[in-house]
């Protein structure tokens, strides 16, 4: 029993690429316990060093196996916001799983599969935090991702008053304009956003920081400290010629029009998206999974994932890469593009690639992958997907030219407490890392908080 | 919120919307532009800040109906509400410092030139404005312009009113005659990229302002890129104006038209559009 994780029931391939539904499906109670029962509950639970938020992992997964699913719920919760959404996104293989003592001979323990388990079981269920007086003062979070949720969501605990700016009119930055539906249903990401209000967090919607009112502004209206978390928004494209083409997109415009428009609605919802029969995503992180499925779901006869590394390199979950096989995606690795093609009329009809080989290991450990003379050749696509990164954005900045940045256009932050040069001034998440993980940006939002409770305490003094 | 206070038809299907948006008032500059959206299922739409009153708390937007989300626009009525109203977003162009400018406006462009011309008025500089349009029924705003320019002409492709032709015809004949230090032209892509041929061979500075196809307005998805002096710009944080001798305009027109045929299945409704597979939730 010790050998294997619990299977997670999924819906078939072949059916799963017609509908947005979600993928997987979650635990029953039975296998929720019987997982439960495979954790051997450490003294020394090096799982949770793997956990950006350090979830009492043991605490929890005991509760299961006890049948007490709700206390497992609050138990998550004392540590996690958005236990729903990390359940089903975090990269457990990389964090707390990866840490877990079983996985040294056998599976390690599904951690995430039981947090997902133990959050949907609680959703409608729990009560609403009552919370104390939010008199401490005012705190302004910038950006509505899983970093300024977070941040503000402790905040309001510790009893004071937060109010998020957003620049979209939605909350929950990549999880809702980004992850599509099949991965992350947009009604948990909702979900868990309410419950943040219920807190008493404001969100205003429609508010560009940077354009409607700039940081300075913000002290003027008695904030007495900001976070800022405003996400790797800002596409890259590769630079080479063709890439304004009619069908070029980038990873963040095809996505955003499909999850936070709708598109995959469309005309019932009026945002357009044109996919066309054959697209071709280029990279292989997890955003290049959700594009080519994405394009997939929405029509393409063939969905590509163009890479310029190997198998081995590639940076999406290796489930993500496994479900993206069984729906059919075509992998052509190796393969770097060089040109962007186009017909008389600016349409994409192909993309010309140069095949690469892997070379000595570069600063980053991985393979460097170097071009292949004379092996150029045209890929026929009408549609080409860059999911090539993203930077920050600019805007606020713009705005505080005050706050330092890396040369990677990154905020300079204290990795520990978010400061930034400015005083008063907290980052964290994508716009300090860079693009990262969810429970990352989660993580530096909860250590802000904390940081930004020290800052404003001493202010007092 | 974002409630419309006036409303008047200007022209065959182009309308002129006062709104109610206290904190984008108080901010908005000449240039910049703002996005809407009327209900749960609408498009973002991108609209020029055509006018805005820091005291009343409004601004202005003037809308041109050309497909389902701008008719669903000019529908509103007094006392209705945008769902969203995102702005001012965009780079607000430089007004002050300028001697003579010739502000040249095609169609629908005179509504987003207007709030320029005004601050460039403000700002000491002798307007010379030529309107062109259609025909006479579509000419619009052409009293405010009056109002500020030394000299204001008008152009219809028809003849209807003013000189029979194009602005382009107008604007030689100025440049000849007078030492203009600018020229800002908006409307239509193709107007644009003629009248910054002609202004390079005079050797004048010119704005233009694009209205590229855009979903978030903030830089987050690239939709709106444009070539500008060989490098990629995005049309929402880097413009909407530009320089308009070094704007790849063939590459515009190519790109605007992307979702033309779209539009049609939003009109007729038809379910799914070209092959989709999805086929329930
Ligand atoms: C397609 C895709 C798939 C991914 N899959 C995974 C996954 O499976 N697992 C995982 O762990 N991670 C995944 N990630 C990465 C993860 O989503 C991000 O690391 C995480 O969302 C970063 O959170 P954040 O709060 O820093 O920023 P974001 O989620 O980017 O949120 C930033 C918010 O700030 C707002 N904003 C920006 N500028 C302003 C401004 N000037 N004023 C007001 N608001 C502003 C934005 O609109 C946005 O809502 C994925 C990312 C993408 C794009
Ligand atoms: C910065 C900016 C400022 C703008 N200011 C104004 C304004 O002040 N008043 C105004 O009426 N319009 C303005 N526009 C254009 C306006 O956004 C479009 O007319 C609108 O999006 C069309 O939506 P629709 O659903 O009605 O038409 P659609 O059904 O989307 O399209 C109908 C037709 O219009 C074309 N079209 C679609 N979008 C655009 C676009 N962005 N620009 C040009 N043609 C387009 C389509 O190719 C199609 O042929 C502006 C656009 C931008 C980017
Ligand atoms: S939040 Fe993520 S990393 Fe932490 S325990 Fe849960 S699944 Fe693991
Ligand atoms: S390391 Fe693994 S076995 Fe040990 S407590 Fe954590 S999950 Fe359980
Ligand atoms: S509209 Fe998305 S980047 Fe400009």
């Amino acid at each position: 029993m010790k050998g294997k994780k619990v299977k997670m029931p999924e819906q078939d391939p072949k059916k799963r690429v017609n509908n947005f539904k979600e993928v997987t499906l979650g635990y029953t109670e039975e296998e929720a316990i019987k997982e439960a029962n495979r954790c051997l509950q450490c003294k020394n639970p090096l799982c949770m060093q793997g956990c950006p938020v350090e979830v009492d992992i043991p605490d929890f997964i005991a509760l299961v196996a006890e049948g007490e699913f709700e206390k497992a719920a609050q138990k998550i919760k004392e540590k996690n916001n958005l236990p729903a959404v990390c359940g089903r996104v975090c990269p457990q293989e990389e964090q707390c799983e990866r840490k877990c003592i079983v996985g040294i001979k056998n599976e390690a323990v599904a951690i995430g599969r039981l947090e997902r388990f133990v959050a949907d079981y609680a959703r409608g269920k729990e009560e609403i935090e009552v919370i104390g007086n939010q008199d401490k003062g005012k705190v302004a979070i910038i950006g509505a991702g899983p970093a300024g949720l977070t941040a503000a969501a402790d905040l309001a605990k510790m009893g004071y008053e937060v109010t998020i700016f957003e620049a979209f009119h939605e909350a929950g930055g990549v999880l809702t304009y980004g992850i599509p539906e099949f991965r992350l249903p947009k009604d948990i990401v909702k979900d868990e956003i309410e419950k943040i209000e219920k807190l008493g967090v404001e969100i205003k919607y429609n508010h560009v920081v940077g354009k409607i009112k700039g940081l300075e502004e913000l002290f003027e209206e008695e904030y007495k400290a900001v976070f800022i978390g405003t996400g790797a928004g800002l596409p890259r494209f590769l630079g080479i010629e063709g890439e304004n083409l009619n069908g070029v997109y980038s990873a963040n415009e095809f996505l955003t029009r499909v999850n936070l428009m709708k598109a995959y609605r469309f005309p019932e919802y009026k945002t357009p998206v044109h996919t066309g029969e054959k697209v071709a995503v280029v990279g292989a992180g997890n955003v290049a999974m959700d594009a080519a499925r994405t394009a997939l779901r929405l029509g393409a006869k063939e969905s590509i994932i163009v890479y310029r590394r190997g198998e081995d390199e590639m940076p999406a979950r290796v489930e993500e890469i496994d479900h993206a096989k069984e729906e059919g995606i075509r992998f052509e690795l190796l393969n770097n593009p060089t040109e962007i093609l186009g017909d008389k009329e600016g349409f994409v009809k192909g993309i010309k690639c140069i095949r690469m080989e892997l070379g000595e290991a570069d600063d980053s450990g991985r393979r460097r992958p170097v071009p292949i003379e004379g092996s150029e050749w045209i890929m026929e696509v009408d549609t080409v997907i860059m999911a090539i990164g993203q930077r920050p954005n600019p805007i606020l900045l713009k705005d505080a030219q005050d706050i330092e940045t890396t040369k990677w256009g990154t905020i300079d932050a204290c990795d520990e407490s978010g400061e930034t040069s400015k005083e008063g001034v907290f980052a964290g998440g994508d716009t300090v890392t860079g693009a990262a993980t969810v429970i990352e940006a989660m993580g530096a939002g909860k250590r802000a908080a904390r940081a930004i409770d020290d800052y404003i305490k001493n202010l007092r003094k | 919120m974002y409630r419309v206070l006036e409303k008047e038809v200007l022209a065959l299907k182009i309308t002129r919307l006062k709104v109610d948006a206290p904190k984008v008032a108080s901010k908005a500059e000449p240039g910049h532009f703002l996005i809407v959206r009327v209900d749960e299922k609408g498009e973002r739409i991108p609209l020029t800040i055509a006018d805005y009153d820091r005291e009343e708390g409004s601004i202005t937007i003037i809308i041109q109906e050309v497909g389902f989300s701008s008719e669903q626009i000019c529908n509103l009525e007094v006392g209705d509400e945008f769902l969203d109203l995102v702005g001012p977003l965009g780079e607000p162009i430089k007004t002050g410092g300028y001697n003579k400018v010739v502000c040249v406006a095609g169609g629908l462009g005179a509504a987003p030139l207007y709030p320029k011309v005004k601050s460039l008025h403000k700002g000491g500089a002798e307007i010379i404005t030529i309107l062109g349009a259609r025909n006479e029924e579509l000419l619009i705003l052409e009293g405010d312009f009056e109002r500020l320019s030394s000299s204001l002409y008008v152009t219809t492709d028809d003849g209807s009113k003013g000189h029979k032709g194009f602005v382009t015809d107008i604007l030689k004949q100025v440049l000849e005659e007078e030492d203009v230090d600018m020229v800002v032209a908006i409307g239509p892509m193709i107007m644009m990229k003629f009248v910054s041929q002609l202004t390079k061979e005079y050797g004048v500075k010119t704005i233009v302002s694009l209205n590229s196809l855009m979903i978030d307005g903030t830089g987050m998805c690239g939709g709106c890129r444009v070539t500008v002096g060989g490098d990629t710009k995005f049309s929402c944080v880097d413009g909407p104006a530009f320089d308009g001798h070094l704007v790849d305009y063939d590459e515009q027109l190519r790109r605007q038209n992307f979702y033309s045929k779209h539009e049609q299945e939003v009109k007729d409704h038809v379910f799914g559009g070209e092959g989709c597979r999805v086929n329930e939730g």
